[in-house]
């Protein structure tokens, strides 16, 4: 399958299905570590997802906010708020790593 | 290239044996990272790493082929342990194998720069005033960002 056939494909869907990851910190002030949630048409790239998760308030609200240093992976790869993001999609949100 | 994500402590000298087999490398650089007593002012009881399995070992990769591209090196190992650590345990192994000790040294440390930095791994410390996650620190940054735009020598 060809990315234009995949794109047809998501079209025809009526819901595109994403899981939503949560690590470290961000894991546990969400109460969660991963979900499944269907992307609203109008959510199309990584930074509008966390927008319309921050509208769950709460921590939600305080723990995504813009000014927190929050980072993003989009299929297990560093992306940036302006990163498609589409059905079938893993979508990790986690703070600046600490290892090493 | 070899990379393992493990719970298990790993034997330093076993894995620098393994990297010898090839006749062309005159030089492995190796750097060992060990749990610290004290970090930001607290004693650490016990240090708990977490990370993001799948993007882990696809970071770890990233990285080590990056440095493969930068330096003409011959062999690669990385071992990062996760889970529970206790002052003095070994936490991450970093070696590289080349013909001269020029490469092997920049490219071991180009490899822990960006491994602090682009690896899915979080530290949380156990201290005498409870848990807390460690923060990631500016100056880690700083020694990533100063491989930018700068030529392999």
């Amino acid at each position: 399958m060809d990315s234009s056939d995949l794109e047809k494909g998501l079209a025809r869907a009526n819901t595109a299905l994403v899981t939503v990851l949560y690590f470290a910190r961000l894991r546990e002030a969400l109460g969660r570590d991963a979900e499944e949630l269907a992307l609203p048409s109008e959510v199309r790239t990584a930074g509008a997802l966390r927008d319309l998760l921050r509208t769950r308030g709460g921590a939600w609200e305080t723990e995504l906010a813009a000014a927190k240093p929050v980072r993003i992976a989009v299929n297990q790869s560093m992306a940036s708020g302006n990163t498609p993001i589409g059905g079938g999609d893993e979508i990790a949100f986690f703070p600046p790593v600490t290892g090493g | 290239m070899n990379i393992r994500v493990q719970t298990e402590d790993f034997d330093v000298g076993a894995e620098l044996a393994a990297m010898r087999g090839d006749r062309a490398i005159g030089a492995i650089a190796c750097f060992v990272g060990l749990v610290r007593d004290v970090n930001d002012g607290s004693v650490v009881a016990e240090l708990t790493l977490e990370h993001y399995p799948g993007m882990t070992e696809k970071a770890l990769a990233d990285i080590v082929a990056q440095s493969k591209e930068r330096w003409d090196i011959m062999d690669v190992r990385v071992i990062h342990r996760v889970g529970r650590l206790h002052p003095t345990d070994q936490i991450v192994f970093v070696a590289v194998a080349g013909a001269h000790r020029g490469e092997a040294f920049a490219a071991c440390e180009f490899i822990m720069d960006y491994l602090k930095t682009q690896a899915p791994f979080w530290k949380k410390e156990q201290t005498p005033g409870g848990e807390r996650w460690v923060d990631a620190r500016a100056s880690d940054d700083a020694a990533a960002q100063r491989w930018h735009g700068r030529e392999a020598s």
